[in-house]
């Protein structure tokens, strides 16, 4: 065991994981935070909790975890190469993992312009790779990015992003390489709907034997309706959403859209439990927690895996 | 070279209102090629600005004069007899120049009338990008010659984000990805091994104020302690 998470334990004991998200208040709405939080108890393995998410502020990611961790879930604590350098990432990293943080997900950020404070001075002093690199060597070689001993290591199941879909393809199991080499123990896709070009991509990272040095979580979002389709179709950078999702959105009446967008993911899930070199799904029912229980019963999940 | 463009006439304004006597000085450099702070443009904006004043009724009189370069003291020289005779000088230089002119001549005020851009390249005439941001670790070599410090939104060192899309960047459907376009290049010259390999973190060697001493100056100049 490299850190001796939930998400950890459950993946090497070769269960099929389920994990899911939950995005931080806009504000000190603690309230909100424990809402979110009662419905994904006991149908998750871990749940992410974004940082910064779309450059909008809201509660800091680690602070939002610990709450999420007294509620008895799991966190997966996202950080962005945005917002901070080297000193203030590696501080955050000590802090969270003495508040019994265990799980990290290393991600570049979504860039600054695109949120509330579209002229912000965008930090970028490390990358995520470099990132990932940063929390392996905290760990396993118990030195800081500037070389010296850490008293006491943190020690984290270390977790990167992957896009099989941005252009230009052929990098991208190359860009999955360099994450598995950097020191990512699993990683969570960007949401599939492309299930042509993910296959293909599995196929690569099976090839290419990174399926056997790192957990691959496939990203699933349902749909909730025909417009959400949409828009992730045409204004979502790096989502790829084909013409036969939209087209089964469009086929059933309006009513029935978000059961039909259920349907699709439980079919996604269904062929993710069977296809070699997928470890788990990750579930981003984005502002739709309270649908988890749901997916999850009808994606037959259920009943997750109790650890000691 | 360095890029710079003009001040809003009103900033200009502003800053220079409350003086009678105005010497505007051009410099003869990089901003002269670009358009922005060169004899001409002295000219220009002199004339420019006697028109908003007299228009406003405020009294203020403009010369100008357009010296070599104000990156260097032996040029700036060349105004010495004529400061004493103004109440401000209006620098069209870059930010280096406006300094070296205040170091220069530190009982005047001296107010910018450009703002420098950036270190880049003439596409048109009078149309500029971007190419360098002078971070003192020219990284080019493994890159294919396209730097992802000033041209990828967050300048990354090991591939693109997520958010690349369609060979454009995630920030504009206008701007090319930087990691797509080293991409490319690198794999038409077969050199793609390049960036197949871990970079390790930038050591950032623009956080202070930096000095460069060439090395065939190296002795003239060595410090005696
Ligand atoms: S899309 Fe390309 S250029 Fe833009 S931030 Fe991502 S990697 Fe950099």
């Amino acid at each position: 065991m490299k850190a001796g998470s939930n998400l950890e334990k459950i993946l090497r004991a070769g269960h099929f994981a389920f994990t899911g998200e939950l995005g931080p208040p806009r504000g000190c709405n603690v309230e909100h935070v424990r809402e979110k939080a009662v419905p994904l108890k006991g149908m998750v393995d871990m749940v992410n909790i974004t940082d910064n998410q779309t450059a909008m502020v809201r509660m800091s990611s680690w602070a939002a975890a610990i709450i999420a961790l007294e509620e008895g879930l799991e966190p997966n604590y996202q950080m962005v190469c945005r917002d901070r350098n080297r000193l203030a990432m590696q501080a955050d990293i000590l802090g969270a993992y003495c508040h019994g943080l265990r799980n990290i997900l290393c991600l570049s950020g979504d860039h600054q312009q695109f949120g509330d404070h579209p002229n912000a001075k965008g930090v970028y002093d490390i990358d995520s790779i470099q990132l990932i690199n940063m929390v392996k060597n905290m760990r396993d070689e118990g030195k800081f990015a500037g070389g010296a001993e850490i008293d006491v290591p943190p020690k984290f199941f270390i977790g990167a992003a992957a896009n099989p879909f941005g252009e230009p393809y052929e990098w991208r199991v190359h860009r999955l390489a360099k994450k598995v080499a950097a020191g990512a123990d699993f990683i969570q896709t960007q949401c599939i709907y492309n299930m042509d070009l993910m296959r293909e991509w599995i196929k690569q990272a099976n090839d290419m034997g990174l399926t056997e040095k790192t957990y691959i979580l496939a990203g699933v979002t349902p749909m909730k309706s025909l417009g959400m389709a949409k828009y992730m179709k045409n204004r979502v950078p790096g989502i790829d959403v084909p013409d036969e999702v939209i087209n089964r959105l469009a086929g059933v009446d309006k009513k029935k859209q978000a059961d039909e967008g259920i349907k699709i993911a439980c079919e996604q899930i269904e062929e993710f439990k069977e296809t070699k070199g997928i470890a788990g799904v990750h579930l981003m029912a984005i502002e739709w927690e309270h649908k988890v229980p749901e997916i999850a019963e009808r994606a037959k999940v259920l009943p997750r895996p109790v650890m000691d | 070279m360095v890029k710079a463009k003009r001040k809003p006439l009103e900033e200009i304004r502003d800053a220079i209102k409350s003086y009678k006597r105005v010497l505007t000085v051009g410099c003869g450099g990089c901003v002269s090629v670009c358009m922005a702070g060169g004899l001409k443009e002295v000219n220009t904006m002199n004339a420019e600005l006697k028109q908003m004043f007299k228009e406003e009724n405020i009294e203020c009189s403009f010369d100008g004069f357009t010296v070599e370069r104000q990156c260097n003291m032996e040029f700036l020289e060349d105004v010495a007899d004529k400061v004493g005779k103004f109440d401000c000088l209006l620098s069209m230089a870059c930010g280096a120049g406006v300094q070296y002119m205040s170091e220069r001549y530190p009982d005047i005020p001296v107010f910018p009338a450009v703002n420098t851009v950036f270190i880049g390249v003439d596409k048109e005439i009078g149309v500029y990008e971007e190419k360098c941001r002078a971070c003192g670790e020219c990284v080019l070599g493994y890159t294919g010659g396209v730097c992802p410090v000033t041209r990828c939104a967050k300048g990354l060192f090991n591939g693109p984000c997520g958010g690349t899309n369609k060979g454009k960047c995630e920030v504009s459907s206008e701007v090319p990805c930087a990691w797509v376009t080293i991409y490319d290049r690198l794999k038409a010259q077969n050199r793609l091994d390049d960036i197949l390999k871990i970079q390790q973190p930038m050591q950032w060697q623009n956080q202070v104020q930096r000095t460069i001493i060439q090395e065939p100056y190296k002795e003239r100049y060595a410090k005696q302690d």
